[in-house]
């Protein structure tokens, strides 16, 4: 009998370790959408290359670490010559700010399923404070953290002198995001 | 009221202002488009774009709402005095003529509408009424798309040049005052075609 009790109870200390284990960006079935607004028209751009560190517990989301860094680089509308622009200093300056950073400094559950996390956001050399609502979901191993923010493109001074016109390039920009993750415990 | 017959002979008022309306838009849009395509990527670039688009679909309209106009009030019918002076030849030709530029002013702007679509930039008409995506977002589709909306937009303006040499030729050659039946001011010089010396 007694080597049953030892043996679940070192399932259930292997269980809970991997829970507060790290939790894997799956960047192939994750996305990180952008909308800017042209003359009133929506166009949509996407980062290719992002990672993220994430420590997640669905237990006690209020322990949770997330540092997510975006390769401006991968920028992309999908037109070639609009491509060739983004890392220009004018948009991005990829050559001297190749990342964007985020980093969260509290995450709360609000709803089940459902967590807002705070934290900064650095883009080309500036940071602002965010408040982003995530939304989970999980289906097999994976679980899917989807959200949207709204950011001031010219806080960050992306898109700068005559683009600064925000006539022709609203200031807010969307973002949305769709991140894949593994290992993350049951909601 | 001394003519009391009910075959008109001039356009009517909304339809010389619909004709004229699309002629300054055309003639801006065909320069324009021409000035446009090599610019760089600047928000000048981005501006005469938009401004192309909203001119483009304004002409889309415009000829719908005078196809409208054209089927509910008959255009007059060539003077009695020119079916019988002008070869059967020269007749088809502009008949065939006027519905090519109509079908043109339609086809022209929704390639370039279409190619717009394909190339990701959706058309918001002046900034303000969203346009639904004639293509989806595909940029194979669009390469293929974008050079048929130039080779109907050159046949548009040919046919826009061969269109003003024939009225030019009625109105300075034959002195037959045709072209009085469009224009605006030709009210006060009366319509009549003018019997030859």
């Amino acid at each position: 009998m007694k080597i049953f009790t030892v043996a679940s109870a070192l399932c259930l200390a292997l269980v809970s370790h991997a829970a507060m284990a790290q939790q894997k960006l799956l960047p192939a079935q994750s996305e990180i959408v952008f909308v800017s607004k042209q003359m009133g028209v929506p166009v949509e751009g996407r980062f290719r290359k992002f990672d993220a560190q994430i420590s997640f517990d669905p237990a006690k989301p209020e322990t949770s670490k997330i540092a997510f860094t975006v390769d401006l680089a991968s920028a992309s509308l999908g037109i070639p010559e609009v491509d060739a622009e983004l890392p220009k200093p004018v948009w991005f300056n990829v050559p001297k700010f190749p990342q964007a950073s985020f980093s969260s400094s509290a995450v709360r559950r609000v709803a089940p399923g459902k967590v807002e996390v705070q934290g900064s956001l650095s883009i080309k050399g500036a940071s602002q404070n965010l408040l982003v609502p995530v939304q989970l979901t999980q289906a097999g191993a994976v679980t899917t953290a989807a959200g949207s923010f709204t950011l001031k493109r010219l806080a960050f001074r992306i898109g700068d002198n005559e683009w600064a016109d925000t006539s022709m390039v609203a200031d807010d920009v969307q973002v949305r995001f769709k991140l894949a993750l593994s290992g993350v415990g049951k909601l | 009221m001394s003519d009391a017959s009910p075959e008109p002979r001039r356009y009517t008022a909304t339809a010389m202002l619909l004709h004229w309306l699309s002629a300054l838009l055309v003639a801006g849009l065909l320069a324009l488009g021409w000035y446009m395509a090599d610019l760089p990527l600047t928000p000048q670039r981005l501006k005469l774009y938009n401004w192309h688009k909203w001119a483009g679909v304004s002409v889309l309209a415009l000829t719908l709402l005078r196809l409208l106009w054209r089927w509910t009030h008959r255009p007059p019918a060539l003077p009695a005095e020119l079916v019988v002076r002008t070869p059967a030849w020269q007749q088809r030709l502009a008949a065939l003529t006027h519905v090519a530029l109509y079908g043109l002013l339609l086809v022209v702007p929704l390639i370039g509408w279409a190619y717009s679509s394909a190339a990701g930039f959706s058309v918001v008409w002046f900034g303000v009424l969203p346009l639904p995506d004639l293509l989806p977002k595909d940029k194979a589709l669009a390469e293929l798309v974008k050079p048929w909306h130039a080779v109907a937009a050159f046949s548009l303006g040919a046919l826009v040049v061969l269109h003003l040499a024939a009225a030019l030729k009625h109105q300075f050659v034959d002195k037959d005052g045709l072209m009085r039946r469009m224009w605006p001011a030709g009210a006060a010089r009366g319509a009549e075609v003018q019997p030859r010396p």
